[in-house]
């Protein structure tokens, strides 16, 4: 019974209010104004460097419209 | 490091002649000398380039060749799998198929976890690596960590699938649904695993991309939760060293609870989350607009994975398990039903605008047919987890037929569509064969599921009916005999229902051999050509 005792004492204790307030805060971080932006910019992540790695100079040319010129073929 | 590498080989083909001469059973025999014929294979083979100049791989292409790999064994493992499962069911309908002459390798009880295997760990599991490192290097604008670490997870992993398949039909498991592979394979599969887990996350940190975009997060929560699952379900103790056979250190309802915990977030983890990642991929692109909320994504992500993992416990309904875990099981997987449907509305909705494209083009057909799988399984999941639902269903035919709706239509489903996505692309064609040939396959696989789900539910419901029928004095009026007596005519359904559906994959397989044995499209600029 040594690993219930411990597993009950975790779970009596202010664990699972932890618990909760790591996945409640984490949804309200989500809504934080300016999150918009970041997260259309995120989204279109699958439609840049389809065809090969970034290179060294970074993505400076991608930044502007979202999309890369292997997805506007 | 060739020299380590030799040494190292060297030891394990030793040790594995010297296993096989001590072997205590024949399942330990033969895949004592599996792994002693593979280890002194590659031992020639490293013996063989010793100081080989080796050119640095190209930091400026993406590591494809192992998932060019991954999507051939991906393919090839479906078909194995799918007919196992479609000659097991015909097993079950007419039992004469349990032939005297192969006995006891080819009868029921030795098939069906090979079935399982196949189509959860081999084709599922092919596609899961096969996508994550296609979508991973994609994503973070980067080429594979570690080299040809991910050459070790490929053939790692089919070493491990070879190792467990045979074992089977040699007599060795453990007994533990879904974790039938005995301990040597489960070690060995511990260190594929930690390899596939270092590639993963290497490829993750040298990302060019500031974010990680949320199908890595999806594939990631798969990778760690499986290890942890893997290792703790399997903890067991080799009864010699010499033989196959081993000891839970778990005993009684601990062991079975553990068992469920694992079995329940196989489910959760294996076959949601590492296919969800492939959703929130392959969706996006093949719609070619992004996924229809970013927030809804996470909060789906986040609510997955704290929900999950406490689900398993439905397993176990009226048995000796505490009631209180029995009700945390139930309300937590009620509870799975919001983020889950979350998750499918943001893979359907990821058409709004495009939803045209459904006439057009049949592999978006197949992924939206795999979400709206995905949708009803995980309505139908909760639902029979309720402990009343659970009186009924448990134990009958309706599980079996909630779990092939599940892995047919959901995972498969979306498999194939990544794979209609994957193979123009990694083979550099410029389109499918034959659209047709995929429509073909599209209209098997609906139907053959269609008719799998409808006969397992009449079966199911009808014998978890007769089971629980008392006549007026309280006695059980039918046999268990006479019950599955009742069950033939939906058998024969079922099992033509698996005939459909594999008939579908050998025309996937079919039609993506021709894809890649036509003509290169031209259009693509050659690789060493610098970005921009």
């Amino acid at each position: 019974m040594e690993l219930y005792t411990a597993l009950r004492q975790f779970a009596d204790s202010w664990a699972v209010v932890a618990f909760m307030i790591f996945l409640f805060g984490m949804v309200l971080f989500l809504f934080r104004p300016g999150n918009r932006e970041i997260h259309r910019d995120i989204a279109n992540t699958v439609f840049r460097n389809d065809d090969r790695p970034a290179s060294d100079s970074g993505r400076s040319t991608e930044e502007a419209g979202g999309r890369t010129e292997s997805e506007a073929r | 490091m060739d020299y380590v590498k030799l040494a190292v080989l060297a030891v394990v083909t030793v040790f594995a002649a010297i296993a096989a001469n001590y072997a205590r059973d024949v399942a330990y025999l033969v895949n004592a000398l599996t792994i002693m014929l593979v280890a002194g294979g590659l031992f020639v083979w490293v013996l063989r380039h010793v100081g080989d100049k080796r050119e640095p791989a190209p930091q400026n292409e993406y590591f494809d060749g192992v998932v060019r790999a991954g999507v051939i064994a991906t393919v090839f493992w479906g078909v194995v799998g799918f007919l196992v499962g479609t000659f097991i069911a015909f097993q079950l309908a007419w039992p004469q198929l349990n032939f005297d002459w192969a006995q006891p390798y080819l009868n029921f009880g030795r098939l069906r976890p090979l079935h399982t295997s196949a189509v959860i760990f081999a084709f599922g599991g092919n596609a899961l690596i096969a996508t994550s490192f296609y979508v991973v290097q994609r994503t973070s604008a980067a080429r594979l960590w570690g080299g040809n670490t991910a050459w070790f997870v490929f053939w790692g992993y089919q070493l491990f699938i070879v190792l467990a398949a045979s074992g089977y039909l040699l007599g060795a498991t453990q007994s533990k649904e879904y974790a039938e592979p005995e301990w040597y394979v489960d070690i060995w599969l511990t260190i594929v695993w930690l390899a596939y887990l270092a590639v993963f996350l290497g490829t993750l940190m040298k990302r060019r991309e500031p974010h990680i975009y949320v199908a890595n997060w999806f594939y990631l929560a798969f990778i760690v939760t499986v290890a942890m699952l893997h290792v703790v379900n399997n903890l067991s103790i080799p009864v010699s060293i010499w033989g196959s056979k081993s000891v839970q250190v778990f005993a009684g309802v601990q062991d079975a609870m553990v068992q469920w915990w694992y079995g329940h977030n196989a489910v959760g983890f294996f076959l949601t989350a590492g296919f969800l990642g492939m959703m929130y991929y392959f969706i996006p692109k093949q719609a070619e607009r992004p996924v229809y909320s970013y927030k809804l994504s996470i909060i789906h992500f986040w609510a997955l994975i704290f929900l999950y993992i406490w689900a398993g416990p439905h397993h176990l309904h009226y048995t000796a398990l505490p009631d209180w875990a029995q009700t945390l099981g139930m309300v937590f997987s009620i509870m799975l039903w919001m983020p889950s449907w979350g998750g499918m509305i943001n893979g359907l909705m990821t058409l709004s605008g495009a939803w045209d494209k459904l006439r057009t083009d049949p592999v978006i057909r197949m992924m939206v047919v795999a979400v709206g799988f995905y949708g009803m399984a995980t309505f139908e999941g909760p639902m029979m987890s309720i402990k009343a639902v659970n009186s009924l269903s448990h134990y009958t035919d309706w599980t079996i037929g909630h779990v092939h709706s599940a892995a047919l239509g959901w995972n498969g489903m979306i498999t194939f569509g990544a794979l209609y996505y994957l193979v123009p692309k990694l083979w550099n064609r410029e389109r499918l064969y034959s659209l047709a040939l995929v429509s073909w396959h599209f209209w098997l696989a609906t139907i053959g599921i269609v008719l799998y789900a409808s006969s397992m539910w009449v079966t199911g419901i009808m014998e978890g009916l007769m089971w629980r029928e008392v006549d007026a004095q309280g006695f059980l009026v039918n046999s268990f005999a006479q019950t599955v007596e009742a069950k033939f005519p939906m058998y024969v359904v079922r099992g033509l229902g698996g005939a459909l559906y594999l008939l579908g994959s050998v025309i996937m397989a079919y039609n993506l051999w021709k894809t890649v044995s036509g003509a290169k499209a031209t259009t693509r600029a050659p690789a060493t050509v610098p970005a921009e």
